[in-house]
């Protein structure tokens, strides 16, 4: 039984130039306790699916124009009203905003942030939602949580505000973490020390969680099951080991081509030649073929090719490339 | 804070010097004889003389200035020629009306502007936008004069809903007779601040954290409330501040149409009347009164947003 299951999203954004179809046909379903990564290059896509979610668009005029989003026990949260979904923002499904330096308010203390999320989903008192924000950062590891409580964002360094963030995410035990790009922001050094502590918060109290990411490396170190987006579609979704070790989609191929890590494995780096296309009046097909090496004639017509299995592979392990053999481009 | 607030007082110092020396010297290019004015076209040449030398003028320069400076610091900020009082005595009586002047027409002008900013920015890039942005638009290109003769034509003697000016006895009549006086002031305050709030509350949605207090399942009104609107008013607390010091000296023209006996009306009849002391006394006193503003603007800023320190 999925915890969440995306059924064909669409999500739309109108822009000067005419309707942005920033998720076109997108599913996809996470099990309860699992770490799932999308990744895909800037504009893919990503961060709109996981934002439809919780239809938060940080006041760009999108909206989900199709397709379902089945919470376990919820419902469909693309039909509900606003008034039933913010019953549901933060108490069943939290965010993680990429950038702690901003996601937090400048001019409300830490201690009443955490606090409001707590007063708005249980009837407790002030100083009760007080002692749950100080447990909250103790256990996200912030030092001497009891003065943290009355500082300002501005006052804590990028690493803690992240572990504030975690903490706000994590105070009413949600059943899924939409984590968009958690630890972009950050140091390298503090980036894994986010991330161990993501996931061992949520091995701790079994929250799912949806990783955002463009960087395969994080993927591969904590993600279970993982999808690659291209141009607002799946085009490869799987377990991680079996996306990452046997990628099947020319795409996944160029992407990992492309790691800068290939060139210390003494292969030749590979950049992926030309830019996504625009999801204005995406391209007929195949939406990776005009920049596919191994793409025929007929890649580029007809309805853009969905996720199927394909024979050989780990089951789950799907792709939406049309050719029944694909070569590694890269040897 | 303390010390800070001690600092920014002491630099007021060299500030004060520079305005009491250019405020007498800009006097003395001023056309006109205090005493004639003073005395009337009938006085005798022997009555002049005497008036001069009474109050000094007949002094060098240098002597006038220290005397004015002695003035300054005795707090009497001088003597007038034509009222026969300190200055600061005419200010104590003129103060209070100007003083109520900027607290109503800075209340009309944020009942004003704050739901037509709200409005706007909620609604922005639509037709009520472009509406409430033209009637704003309207508003501060308006003369003040202008405004001021129209609302006397249609609110004060065409619907009878206000007095035309002056002042009275009591609270609840000053409230009735300084509304007019005060919504001219308070409606280009009110332009001005809906204007940037509209912005700046445009910015604030779009923030990141608008979006995680939406993920923490509050309701349109609470984000709107706790998070958007309170950040967003910080951009206007310094157009009040600087509006407020403008209001307390540049209500000359509002003042003398509703003849509201406040400072701008006072500098306005000293000019006319040559009424030198008073003139360098308004001087120093409105230069004071903007470093103060300035201050208190400064405090109310880093109050308000924890990211500001005061330097």
């Amino acid at each position: 039984m999925s915890l969440l299951s995306i059924r064909n999203l669409r999500t739309e954004f109108s822009g000067p130039a005419g309707i942005v179809r920033a998720v076109d046909g997108v599913s996809l379903d996470v099990a309860p306790g699992e770490i799932f990564g999308i990744v895909g290059e800037s504009g893919c896509g990503k961060s709109a699916t996981c934002r439809s979610i919780l239809r938060l668009f940080g006041g760009a005029p999108a909206r989900v124009a199709g397709g379902q989003i089945l919470l376990d026990g919820v419902g469909d949260l693309a039909a509900m009203p606003e008034r039933a979904l913010a019953q549901v923002r933060g108490r069943e499904v939290a965010f993680i905003f990429q950038d702690p330096l901003t996601a937090l308010n400048p001019t409300m203390r830490i201690g009443r942030q955490i606090a409001e999320v707590i007063l708005r989903h249980r009837k407790v008192s002030r100083a009760e939602a007080r002692q749950a924000a100080l447990g909250l950062l103790r256990d996200v590891h912030v030092t001497s949580p009891e003065r943290r409580l009355d500082a300002y964002p501005h006052e804590l360094s990028g690493g803690l505000r992240q572990r504030v963030v975690i903490a706000m995410a994590l105070a009413l035990r949600p059943r899924l973490i939409i984590a968009d790009e958690p630890t972009t922001a950050l140091d390298v050094t503090v980036q894994d020390q986010i991330l161990r502590l993501l996931r061992e918060r949520c091995d701790s109290t079994g929250t799912a969680i949806i990783l955002i990411t463009h960087d395969l490396g994080v993927v591969s170190q904590v993600c279970d099951r993982m999808a690659v987006m291209y141009a607002g579609r799946i085009v490869e979704t799987g377990a991680v080991r079996e996306v990452l070790d046997h990628p099947s989609h020319p795409y996944t191929r160029a992407l990992l081509a492309a790691l800068p890590g290939q060139a210390s494995r003494g292969r030749d780096l590979v950049p992926i030649e030309g830019s996504p296309p625009g999801l204005i009046a995406p391209p007929p097909g195949c939406r990776f073929a005009p920049r596919c090496r191994l793409a025929r004639e007929d890649c580029g017509s007809g309805p853009a090719p969905g996720l199927l299995p394909r024979p050989g592979t780990a089951p789950g392990h799907l792709d939406a490339c049309i050719l029944s053999e694909v070569p590694d481009v890269a040897s | 804070m303390f010390q800070v607030i001690l600092k920014r007082l002491v630099m007021l110092i060299p500030v004060l010097i520079g305005i009491t020396l250019l405020g007498f010297l800009l006097l003395q290019v001023m056309p006109g004889d205090p005493a004639s004015r003073a005395m009337g076209t009938r006085a005798s040449p022997e009555e002049l003389a005497a008036m001069r030398k009474l109050w000094g003028l007949d002094q060098p320069l240098w002597l006038q200035y220290l005397y004015f400076l002695r003035d300054c610091l005795t707090g009497s900020f001088g003597v007038s020629i034509f009222h026969k009082m300190p200055v600061i005595g005419l200010v104590a009586e003129r103060l209070p009306f100007t003083l109520a002047i900027v607290a109503y027409s800075t209340l009309i002008a944020l009942a004003v502007a704050l739901p037509f900013a709200i409005l706007a920015a909620l609604r922005r890039g639509t037709v009520v936008d472009g509406a409430i942005r033209h009637v704003f638009v309207a508003l501060i290109a308006m003369p003040p004069f202008w405004l001021c003769y129209v609302l006397i034509l249609w609110l004060a003697l065409g619907l009878g809903w206000f007095p035309t000016g002056g002042v009275g006895q009591g609270v609840g009549e000053n409230l009735s007779r300084l509304f007019l006086p005060s919504l001219v002031v308070g409606l280009s305050t009110a332009a001005l601040i809906q204007q940037s709030l509209r912005a700046a509350l445009i910015d604030t949605l779009k923030a990141d954290y608008v979006d995680t207090a939406r993920a923490k399942g509050l309701s349109g009104a609470q984000v709107f409330l706790r998070h958007v609107l309170p950040n967003s008013l910080i951009s206007t607390i310094s157009i009040i501040g600087v509006r407020v010091s403008w209001i307390i000296g540049g209500t000359v023209v509002v003042e003398k149409i509703f003849s509201v006996p406040g400072l701008g009306s006072l500098l306005i009849d000293a000019i006319v009347s040559r009424d030198l002391p008073v003139i360098r006394g308004l001087t120093v006193f409105f230069a004071i009164m903007v470093v103060i503003v300035n201050l208190v603007t400064d405090i109310c800023y880093a109050l308000a947003d924890p990211r500001v320190r005061l330097e």
